[in-house]
């Protein structure tokens, strides 16, 4: 008995929940009903209504990555720059959503955005025309959006509140006026943050079914919408592998993509 | 004497409820080595700060060159900061940390190679151009701390206790390669650090300073033999400093005993401070008419030996090459010029600025 008992639990844990459930996929995503090899399975991704939902989600979620960054970095650099101890405080309430579970947040956005909702009763009280939200991607991006915001918003603090005041003062000093300073210094070392970040919002919003089921009306298909539907309603579970597979991989490839804009790899979270 | 570059006037700084600068007044001479020197919370990293315009002054104004530089950002300054932790870039490698400067002044790519080179070999560092700041050792990362900053070609040099981090030997070393850097360049360099032996080494004029205020001007030699006041001298070496009283123009009396001196102008029978450095008291045989003690402490200190001798009840602290074992009956004697007569303060902000040795 070794040191190395103490990692047993750990390998019972990855064997269980994660290397005998991705072979099972592995599996059931390279066979057919009879248990014979095939790659009809993950060549399904070619047909015109599976390509599309592919590259509708990668679409959605790489809007929605970018929209998180775009609100996230300036919201990172204002919690940054807000004295220490109120910070904690406004960090922390920005974080309470994410301790609530999120369907029941998008929940709540499909009641406040539907035709009848409170949004257009509030816009009917103003005088305003309503608008229809609901099922558009608009509104997928936009539940994206509110859902994984904090995933963006925090890896990006955590780097830049490391960011020592003195290389900001040291560039400053050399000649770098603030907009300089931003992009030369400030920005590039905060990179290991935005790529947990972007990984962080992009990996789920590009896999997400449940905003496109409650914010799409059903009538959206997301990727993730295609497996789900596989696997439930289909009780195709060939197939659903065999299109998850294909998912793995475009979520791999997004990720060494990123990798190389974070050479370090140290991921903040 | 060099022309004046930089004049400090009424400077105060007050951060919240505490005033780090009380009307501060500093005048830095072209191509002076000038040293802050005080413990922290003296106020002299503040007035670095302000020469180097990231921290605002509440009163007062900062007279660069003759123009009024008090509300100019740090990047329109004609000077450069080293700072305490070195601040290099990480994301960037040694040679571009050195051309940042020069980037953003859009010089021409040659003319950034040449000056890399010359920032390089001026501290030593040749042929690090490709190397991660972040394999460099704390010499090596000062180094090319201060190559980033000279290359800018700045009027003056500040730099903040940028020898803090290093160990014995290498900031000693560093300190004889400041000197020459200083010497190559033919800048001004403001220099802080609370380090007495560092400001000696180094410097032209050293600005002594505790608790907002300056406490003392002067060359190393005048900080170090002429202290001005108590803390002074109690900051600068080791000193014993005792009551003493004069009793006229050259003469005090210490303990009971009279000293002549070369002080004058202190009127007669003034209760004063007396000075005494350990290295310039000399311990001899009993003699009649002296200061009698006895050796209470004995350390061999390699230089020299360091002893305490209990005499006319106050404990003295004596350096002599000569050895006196513990219990040995000795007389102190002084040399007229090595007791140092100062004024016993008068206010209690002066009494303040005392400190317990």
């Amino acid at each position: 008995m070794g040191k190395k008992s103490f990692a047993l639990p750990y390998v019972v844990w990855m064997i269980g929940f994660t290397i005998i459930p991705l072979a099972m996929i592995v599996f059931y995503g390279l066979t057919d009903d009879t248990g014979a090899f095939t790659l009809e399975n993950v060549a399904a991704i070619m047909t015109a209504e599976h390509a599309q939902a592919l590259w509708l989600s990668l679409g959605l979620a790489l809007v929605s990555t970018v929209i998180c960054l775009v609100l996230a970095y300036p919201l990172a650099m204002i919690l940054k720059s807000i004295s220490k101890n109120r910070s904690s405080l406004i960090v922390f309430i920005f974080i309470l959503p994410m301790w609530m579970n999120s369907l029941l947040r998008t929940m709540a956005w499909q009641t406040i955005l539907s035709n009848q909702g409170i949004l257009n009763l509030i816009l009917e009280f103003l005088g305003l025309p309503a608008v229809r939200i609901i099922n558009t991607t608009g509104a997928i991006i936009f539940g994206m959006v509110y859902d994984f915001l904090p995933f963006m918003v925090l890896p990006i603090y955590n780097v830049l509140i490391k960011i020592g005041q003195d290389k900001v003062e040291a560039a400053r000093d050399l000649g770098a006026n603030g907009v300089q300073t931003f992009f030369r210094v400030t920005f590039p070392l905060s990179m290991p943050g935005v790529v947990s970040g972007i990984t962080m919002v992009f990996v789920p919003a590009m896999t997400t079914f449940v905003i496109s089921n409650l914010l799409g009306g059903g009538k959206i298909l997301l990727i993730g919408n295609v497996i789900e539907q596989a696997f439930t309603s289909g009780s195709n579970w060939h197939l659903g592998s065999g299109l998850s597979l294909v998912l793995m991989v475009f979520i791999f490839i997004s990720m060494a993509i990123l990798a190389k804009y974070d050479p370090e790899g140290s991921n903040v979270v | 004497m060099e022309r004046t570059l930089i004049n400090l006037v009424d400077i105060s700084k007050q951060f919240g409820d505490t005033l780090v600068l009380d009307e501060m007044n500093l005048t830095v001479r072209e191509n002076e080595f000038v040293t802050l020197l005080g413990p922290s919370g003296c106020g002299k990293t503040t007035t670095l700060r302000i020469i180097g315009g990231f921290v605002q002054p509440t009163t007062g104004k900062v007279i660069f060159d003759g123009k009024d530089i008090t509300k100019l950002p740090p990047n329109k300054r004609p000077v450069n900061t080293v700072f305490q932790k070195y601040a290099l870039f990480t994301h960037m490698n040694v040679e571009e940390n050195i051309a940042f400067g020069l980037k953003i002044r859009g010089k021409s790519k040659d003319y950034i190679r040449d000056k890399i080179k010359y920032a390089l070999k001026l501290v030593n560092l040749d042929g690090y151009e490709k190397r991660s700041v972040n394999a460099l050792s704390g010499g090596q990362q000062q180094r090319i701390a201060i190559a980033r900053a000279i290359v800018n070609e700045p009027r003056v040099l500040l730099l903040d206790e940028p020898l803090g981090a290093l160990d014995l030997k290498l900031r000693q070393d560093m300190q004889y390669e400041l000197i020459r850097m200083k010497k190559e360049l033919g800048i001004t360099f403001i220099y802080v650090t609370h380090d007495q032996e560092e400001a000696l080494t180094m410097s032209d004029t050293i600005v002594v300073m505790n608790q907002g205020y300056i406490q003392q001007m002067g060359t190393p030699e005048q900080i170090y033999n002429e202290p001005e006041n108590a803390f002074v001298a109690d900051f600068i070496g080791e000193s014993n400093i005792v009551d003493g009283v004069m009793l006229e123009d050259r003469l005090v009396e210490i303990l009971g005993v009279k000293f002549p001196c070369v002080d004058e102008g202190f009127g007669r029978n003034k209760p004063v401070d007396v000075v005494i450095r350990p290295e310039d008291i000399i311990l001899s045989e009993t003699e009649p008419g002296l200061l009698d003690g006895v050796v209470t402490h004995l350390i061999f200190k390699g230089v020299h030996y360091e002893m305490e001798v209990m005499a006319g009840g106050y404990e003295w602290l004596v350096h002599s090459t000569k050895c006196f074992p513990v219990g040995t009956k000795v007389s102190l004697k002084v040399k007229p010029f090595d007791i140092q007569i100062m004024n016993k303060p008068e206010s209690e902000d002066e009494m303040a600025v005392e400190i317990d040795g």
